[in-house]
């Protein structure tokens, strides 16, 4: 007859411990982007039936259009006024520097390219994160917990074409075109401060903007804008859907939404900078 | 009687423990069939698996004569045979961003052609048939516990189903409500022909609307039969089930669980 083991299980040595801890990480991380990358092409595939197939589309247009409105319209008034502030605060910032080479009309060329190229599309998405991605997550993490998201399964109603395209597609659209109001808005900060405390008239202003401004500035811009607004929308989707364990669940997929959609965008936002750069864009 | 539902040796895992094991049952057409089940003994994971909402490890789950099993059936399959069957939800899983109206009308707008005045029509013929008609335009948050569930159960017969599942229909709800929603269980079933599966551990409820009762043990299977025979079982683990005992082998298992070793530790 065989005895047990009365020897205590053999703890993994810390070296053991700190690799184990590295590759959980590392399967985690390669876990979530196969996620992502799933949760998009779903998203894409799905898009068809959506908005144009005879059945999907009655219900797809009528979420569209009340996600934009969510999104984008409600979202408008902070841009603008962050936009504004950020556009007013460069322009004081620059103005005694600039005071010193006798440049202070250029406060108009730096504000246009920073704010087109940058500052517009950026500050805009990070607005959006907290305003539009943070709900999101809060909305489809608390969907999950109340069983709507299985029910809407149990009615061969597919989530990814009911929740998530409306919310990817809303928020991709009206991320351009909130990044346009908010380019207009830093622009008019810059020009507000400029003319009625730095001794730039409007007029020396807006032609200053208009010389320094490109085509391909305003384009780059709008691009940028539309893959952030992909960015914040199908990770708000995607944490809020992998929801686990109540409404401590949603908060946790809530936080985390916000957190790496801005690390996402600032990453991101730098290999665009890089590639605009190499190609001389 | 033809089969509606037939599960053949299903096994179950969730992170690496075995929730269902080896798990045979028939559903027969029209009948209404009740899973009764400790907390924990796999009944609403079996009911899920039905839905084909989670999928599974072993064995196979045919629909009617279908020769094709729920886990090897196609997205399309899959969709299709959903559309066949209507859920009842343990908390109504209504959708809270929509009225009631809405709740219901959503899977007649999402897979039918129908003008909005016909759905219009439809919706309130099944808002009526669970007595809801004057509150469809209430939002989930307006209505009490049973209403929800009343709800929930107009939405779960707006595609007319062949199949009813209703996980947990009595949960939570005061005695008279839980005999209203027994009662609407028993009038669809009649009034509608529709087979019925319910997943509960209230027996009250149980013994009022059950054609066949099945027990689930710990993820097995543990004995069949119609209410009376049920009543009447002699295997201990029935009777205490059924009857509610305090003495018998569920309550004799959690006692030899170790608790005093865990709490007393070797003293």
């Amino acid at each position: 007859m065989t005895q047990p083991s009365s020897q205590p299980r053999q703890t993994p040595s810390a070296i053991s411990r700190a690799i184990i801890a590295v590759g959980r990480r590392g399967i985690g991380f390669v876990e979530f982007i196969g996620g992502m990358g799933y949760l998009i092409r779903d998203t894409v595939s799905s898009a068809p039936r959506g908005l144009l197939a005879r059945r999907g589309r009655r219900l797809g247009w009528r979420n569209l259009w009340a996600q934009m409105v969510r999104v984008g319209v409600r979202s408008i008034p902070i841009v603008c006024l962050v936009l504004f502030c950020i556009g007013a605060i460069l322009s004081l910032q620059m103005a005694p520097i600039l005071k010193n080479y006798g440049a202070v009309s250029q406060t108009a060329n730096i504000i246009s390219i920073a704010t087109f190229r940058e500052l517009g599309p950026l500050v805009s998405a990070i607005v959006l994160t907290g305003f539009a991605g943070a709900s999101i997550a809060a909305e489809i993490g608390t969907m999950v917990v109340s069983e709507e998201i299985e029910a809407l399964e149990a009615q061969s109603i597919s989530p990814i074409r009911f929740l998530v395209l409306p919310r990817v597609t809303a928020t991709s659209l009206m991320m351009v075109c909130v990044a346009v109001v908010g380019d207009l808005m830093g622009v008019g900060g810059g020009l507000f401060v400029a003319s009625n405390f730095l001794d730039v008239s409007a007029e020396q202003y807006f032609r200053k903007t208009f010389e320094a401004i490109l085509v391909r500035d305003f384009v780059t811009g709008l691009i940028k804008a539309g893959c952030f607004g992909t960015i914040i929308s199908s990770l708000a989707c995607y944490l809020g859907l992998s929801v686990t364990g109540g409404a401590q669940g949603v908060g946790v997929a809530t936080t985390r939404t916000v957190v790496l959609t801005i690390v996402a965008l600032i990453t991101v936002d730098l290999m665009f900078t890089g590639v605009f750069y190499y190609f001389g864009w | 009687m033809s089969t509606a539902i037939q599960v053949q040796s299903v096994t179950k895992i969730y992170a690496g423990r075995t929730v269902l094991d080896g798990v045979c049952l028939d559903v027969h057409d029209g009948e209404t069939l009740v899973i009764l089940g400790g907390s924990g003994s796999g009944k609403s994971t079996l009911l899920r698996l039905m839905i084909g909402n989670v999928p599974y490890e072993g064995g196979e789950i045919h629909i009617g004569h279908a020769n094709k099993s729920i886990g090897k059936m196609t997205a399309p399959e899959l969709e299709q045979y959903r559309k066949s069957l209507g859920v009842l939800f343990q908390s109504g899983a209504l959708y809270n961003s929509m009225s009631v109206f809405d709740n219901v009308a959503l899977p007649l707008r999402e897979h039918t052609d129908l003008p909005e005045e016909t759905i219009e029509i439809m919706v309130k013929i099944k808002l009526e048939l669970v007595g809801l008609r004057e509150h469809s335009e209430k939002m989930p948050a307006e209505l009490s516990g049973g209403m929800k569930k009343r709800a929930g159960l107009a939405r779960a017969i707006a595609l007319d189903p062949k199949i009813l599942f209703y996980d947990e229909p009595s949960a939570g709800l005061d005695p008279v409500t839980s005999a209203e929603i027994d009662q609407l269980i028993i009038d669809l079933n009649r009034k509608l022909g529709v087979t019925s599966v319910v997943v509960t551990h209230e027996m009250d409820s149980a013994f009022r609307i059950a054609d066949r009762m099945v027990l689930l043990d710990r993820g097995k299977f543990v004995v069949s039969g119609t209410s009376d025979e049920m009543r009447e079982s002699t295997d201990p683990l029935v009777r205490q089930f059924v009857h509610g005992l305090t003495e018998g082998p569920l309550t004799d298992r959690r006692r030899a669980g170790g608790y005093e070793v865990d709490l007393l530790g070797g003293i």
